[in-house]
């Protein structure tokens, strides 16, 4: 039905192209590669024997395929997609699972798979799995989300993919991205606000509680300490005491944050990428741009992405119908949260996690499947009347 | 489906913009962070960050050289190396570690340990020879580094070795002048400051940021090569011929108080200064016996220890007498050989007694009697004024460390016989520096001077020359005293009991002293004898002290020669002395 509208709109009115969407992500992934060999180049040129720009190389190729993949979605009306709703949600938990025999080990976690030498994160696949799915599911429950029982059944749903990606993937942070744009997309379905403060609230008060006792257990000198995460928050709260350990690279970010000032050390003057943070082309890329581009270029990259975001809610506040808002409102959602975690990771706001920052920090998987979320915005965009705006 | 998709568009996008501005809020808060961080916590990051990428190598400064007063070195450095590990950059541990190990003649665990420690750089030995270092550098390791620096070292080996004194691992001094001057001569470290990335490897585009060493400032000394090494072979003669435990000689100017020579035999090897004598080497020493021996060869007895000085202090109830007026040198009295003073009979070393004599000759021959009723005379009260006034109570505040003071009854506790005990120089302890310091003043027309070595500091090519000044006290004594304390002290030398210093042709003042060490009727003794020349306007003043002399003891007998004889060689050498005023043909001393 949407589908004839929107081709019927197409025949009388010319195509809306968001360019403005366009140039901000263009814009943010030139930077990004930018970034990525300012970051990689040195190490690059240690580990592969001379060769600086293999990072870069290896992001460009990514960049250029996610580009190809975002026109082609781009160009294709979203209600196609919905079809697939099911599919993507049940390829998502199938190649969660596919890591515990297949999967491929990086860094101390199992986050990957190798599909025809190309390796893939699933986690990134369930993302955009769930934005579909939900925007789906919403679309066909109606009214009923308004009812206790259709709020629970949207919050149970990413739940299974949550936990599997926490507990297959030790991916904490994907699962936290998962649930955080589910609650969004409810959010934005759901007239309703009481319940959602009390969501805040009680997931706020939550983490507070198991802050409180892993301190207490610290404290008390519990060997223990709950494991991983727990040493991890011991490291937040004072990483200059975990500095050989947990703390290391928050506080090698810190170093690198701090000693850019306000004006930063110029492009490709960091020191910190000199091995110091490891791996700054990745999780940490945020920590070298204050360094060489100061609080200045970090507020303009923060600019950038408030832009995106006021362009997706436009995009979203214009769509012609209910699922491509919820569409173009998942992957806000999914951008935000993600810009947000890493930038309070980056600057110890919050204790750390691995978490990329979209369009910036290295990773094929990550760049492809942000273009192609791009695509299915820029799609949605497009069955906006220009006589709406 | 539809109604779901058009009914509801309102409340969707009013949660789409609350959406949005709950995003803005967050992204304030984490600009707000950043403010923070980048703005006001930038130095202190920018600091750790810095010390981080840094890595310090220092350069030791080149220690100020000692110079005497001819201009000769007598403590220079030599360059050796140091040898560190940077643990980052090391290529292969286990060659290294036996490459080290055999030329540094470590024991491999040793090697290994500090090897294997996770630093940014690891000292593994310092003051190895250069051509150590050298073949150590040919081996081309990756991670070792060797670097030079400096390395005290003493052209003349023992020579003056308790008035320089040496330096320790670090180049500071350890005792004498090496001690006192180390704020001239140890100058400022330098420094190199490498930028490295995480894996030490030194980042070459970020270039290294050095900071100068500032080499320590010479420090130039009176005291005279020529003077001290002949003093220092009178001295070991002295010792051998006397099977003496020890022999010192001091040779000042009594005018300036400036040192000429400071002999303490035996003396001890500078450049191996931990090294004792080879018959205590032998032994089996715990490392506190060790050290035991070690200060005690290393200490200088001029200034350090104190002894008995017996009749060279006939000089200061002399001059005290002289000065308060109870004696004039025409008195005449008449020595019996003993004197009683309360229940106490106090012998004269001639038994027989020197019979009727004047005050010159009762100086001439030494005469306790006489010397104690003149004690007797002053009293109490002014002996201990004179005692104070002349300085013996203080120390010299010579620029050695370690000046012991002077051990002296309590005034309250001096009864008669302790006056008269006192007044020919027994039952109190001086050091010699002291009593050579308080013949100067008798002698110099009544100034106390303040005994040193350092004249002055300046740099490497001499520029920024700072001289010392050094506190004179003038009338200690009146210039009549001075004078007439010369007059009798020259007689002493012509026909009393210092004429074995007497030199054909040479005014020359002194005084001898021979006297039994404690415990009394122990049979030893110590010999000394104190002289200066010209005797009329002393330019010159030694004191030799002989320790336990076997056989002969007395001081005029085997002391007063030795003062002879280093005037004899050091009179003519000196020729900015005017000592030929009584001699006829000048060149006939040589």
């Amino acid at each position: 039905m949407a589908e004839r509208g929107s081709s019927r709109r197409k025949s009388n009115i010319a195509n809306f192209m968001d360019y403005t969407l366009l140039f901000i992500v263009i814009f943010l992934l030139g930077f990004g590669l930018v970034m990525v060999y300012s970051t990689s180049s040195y190490s690059a040129n240690l580990q592969f024997d001379g060769d600086s720009a293999w990072y870069f190389r290896k992001q460009l190729g990514a960049t250029a395929v996610g580009l190809v993949a975002m026109m082609v979605v781009a160009n294709i009306p979203y209600h196609f997609w919905e079809r697939f709703a099911m599919l993507g949600y049940i390829v998502s938990v199938v190649l969660i699972l596919l890591i515990i025999p297949f999967g491929t080990e990086s860094h101390g976690a199992k986050r990957w798979l190798n599909i025809a030498g190309i390796s893939v994160q699933p986690a990134e696949i369930a993302k955009l799995g769930m934005i579909l799915f939900l925007a789906s599911m919403i679309c066909s429950m109606g009214k009923g989300i308004r009812q206790r029982k259709g709020f629970l059944t949207v919050l149970a749903v990413p739940m299974p993919i949550a936990l599997m990606l926490w507990r297959i993937t030790s991916n904490l942070s994907s699962a936290i991205i998962v649930m955080g744009i589910a609650v969004l997309m409810l959010f934005v379905a759901c007239p309703d606000y009481k319940r959602f403060v009390i969501l805040g609230l009680v997931t706020i008060a939550a983490a507070a509680i198991i802050v409180f006792i892993i301190v207490k257990m610290a404290e008390s000198g519990a060997d223990d300490l709950g494991g991983f995460r727990g040493a991890r928050i011991l490291a937040w709260l004072n990483p200059e005491a975990y500095a050989s350990g947990k703390g290391f690279q928050t506080l090698q970010g810190l170093y690198a944050i701090g000693s850019g000032g306000i004006l930063g050390k110029g492009l490709g003057n960091s020191k910190q990428k000199l091995g110091f943070i490891p791996e700054a082309q990745n999780d940490m890329i945020f920590s070298i741009i204050c360094e060489e581009l100061g609080l200045f270029g970090a507020i303009a990259v923060i600019l950038m992405f408030i832009m995106l975001i006021w362009r997706f809610m436009i995009i979203a506040n214009n769509a012609p119908d209910l699922f491509g808002a919820l569409l173009v409102v998942g992957a806000l959602g999914h951008i935000a949260i993600q810009v947000i975690l890493n930038i309070a990771v980056v600057t110890n706001t919050i204790p750390n996690t691995g978490i990329s920052l979209p369009f910036i920090s290295y990773g094929g998987t990550s760049v492809l499947f942000l273009l192609i979320e791009i695509g299915l915005v820029l799609s949605v965009a497009k069955g906006i009347r220009l006589k709406d705006l | 489906m539809k109604e779901a998709d058009h009914s509801h568009k309102t409340f969707h996008r009013n949660k789409t913009v609350t959406v949005l501005f709950l995003c803005l809020a967050v992204f304030m808060v984490l600009i707000g962070r950043l403010v923070y961080l980048m703005v006001f916590q930038s130095e202190y990051y920018m600091e750790k960050a810095k010390e981080l990428h840094e890595r310090e190598r220092s350069i030791k400064a080149a220690r100020g050289r000692i110079i005497d007063a001819n201009g000769e070195i007598l403590a220079d450095n030599r360059t050796v190396c140091t040898i560190s590990v940077i643990h980052n950059q090391i290529e292969d541990a286990e060659q290294v570690i036996a490459v080290l190990s055999k030329e540094l003649g470590l024991s491999e665990d040793y090697v290994r340990k500090r090897v294997e420690k996770y630093s940014a750089i690891e000292k593994i030995k310092s003051n190895v020879d250069k051509s150590v270092g050298d073949t150590i550098r040919s081996y081309e390791l990756a991670g070792v580094k060797v670097d030079e620096d400096y390395k005290r070292y003493y052209p003349y080996d023992s020579l003056a070795s308790k008035v320089l004194g040496f330096t320790g691992g670090d180049n500071q001094g350890i005792i004498g002048l090496e001690v006192i001057y180390e704020e001239y001569l140890q100058g400022e470290a330098g420094m190199i400051l490498t930028v490295t990335d995480a894996k030490g490897v030194e980042v070459p585009e970020a270039g290294e940021e050095r900071i100068e060493p500032v080499n320590g400032k010479d420090l130039y000394i009176s005291l005279d090569m020529n003077i001290q090494s002949y003093a220092t072979q009178l001295a070991m003669q002295t010792m051998e011929t006397k099977q003496a435990e020890s022999v010192s000689i001091i040779v000042m100017n009594p005018q300036n108080g400036e040192i000429k020579a400071m002999v303490n035999v035996p003396e001890f090897d500078l450049n191996n200064p931990y090294t004792l004598p080879e018959d205590l080497e032998e032994a089996d020493l715990d490392a506190e016996k060790k050290q035991e021996l070690l200060n005690a060869m290393w200490r200088n007895g001029c200034i350090n220890d104190t002894y008995e000085p017996g009749s060279t202090f006939k000089t200061v109830t002399a001059a005290a007498a002289l000065e308060e007026g109870v004696v004039t040198v025409d008195d005449t009295f008449s020595c019996p050989g003993y004197v009683m003073v309360e229940d106490r009979k106090i012998r004269c070393h001639k038994v027989a007694g020197h019979g009727a004599e004047n005050f010159v000759q009762a100086t001439m021959n030494s005469c306790n009697p006489v010397f104690v009723t003149v004690g007797l005379r002053l009293g109490v009260d002014n002996y201990y004024k004179y005692f104070k006034q002349f300085g013996l109570l203080d120390k010299t505040g010579i620029d050695l460390p370690g000046e012991a003071g002077t051990i002296m009854h309590k005034k309250e506790n001096i009864g008669l016989v302790e006056l008269a005990t006192i007044s020919f120089g027994q039952s109190f302890q001086i050091t010699p520096i002291q009593l050579a310091v308080t013949v100067s003043s008798f002698v110099n027309g009544g100034r106390r001077v303040t005994p040193h070595f350092g004249v002055r500091v300046a740099d490497t090519d001499g520029s920024n020359s700072q001289s010392f000044a050094y506190q004179v006290r003038e009338n200690v004594v009146s210039a009549e005293t001075s004078e007439t304390m010369k007059y009798l002290l020259e007689q002493v030398v012509e026909s009393g009991g210092g004429q074995k210093a007497y030199i054909e042709g040479y005014r020359i003042g002194g005084k001898t002293a021979t006297s039994q060490t404690l415990p009394r009727g122990s049979g030893k003794y110590i010999a000394s004898f104190i002289g200066f020349a010209p005797a009329d306007n002393p330019e010159i003043l030694a004191l030799c002290i002989i320790n336990h002399p076997q056989g002969v003891y007395y001081g005029g007998q085997i002391a007063a020669p030795v003062v002879k004889q280093l005037f004899e060689n050091i009179l003519p050498y000196l020729d900015n002395m005017d000592y030929n005023n009584r001699s006829d043909s000048s060149g006939s001393h040589f």
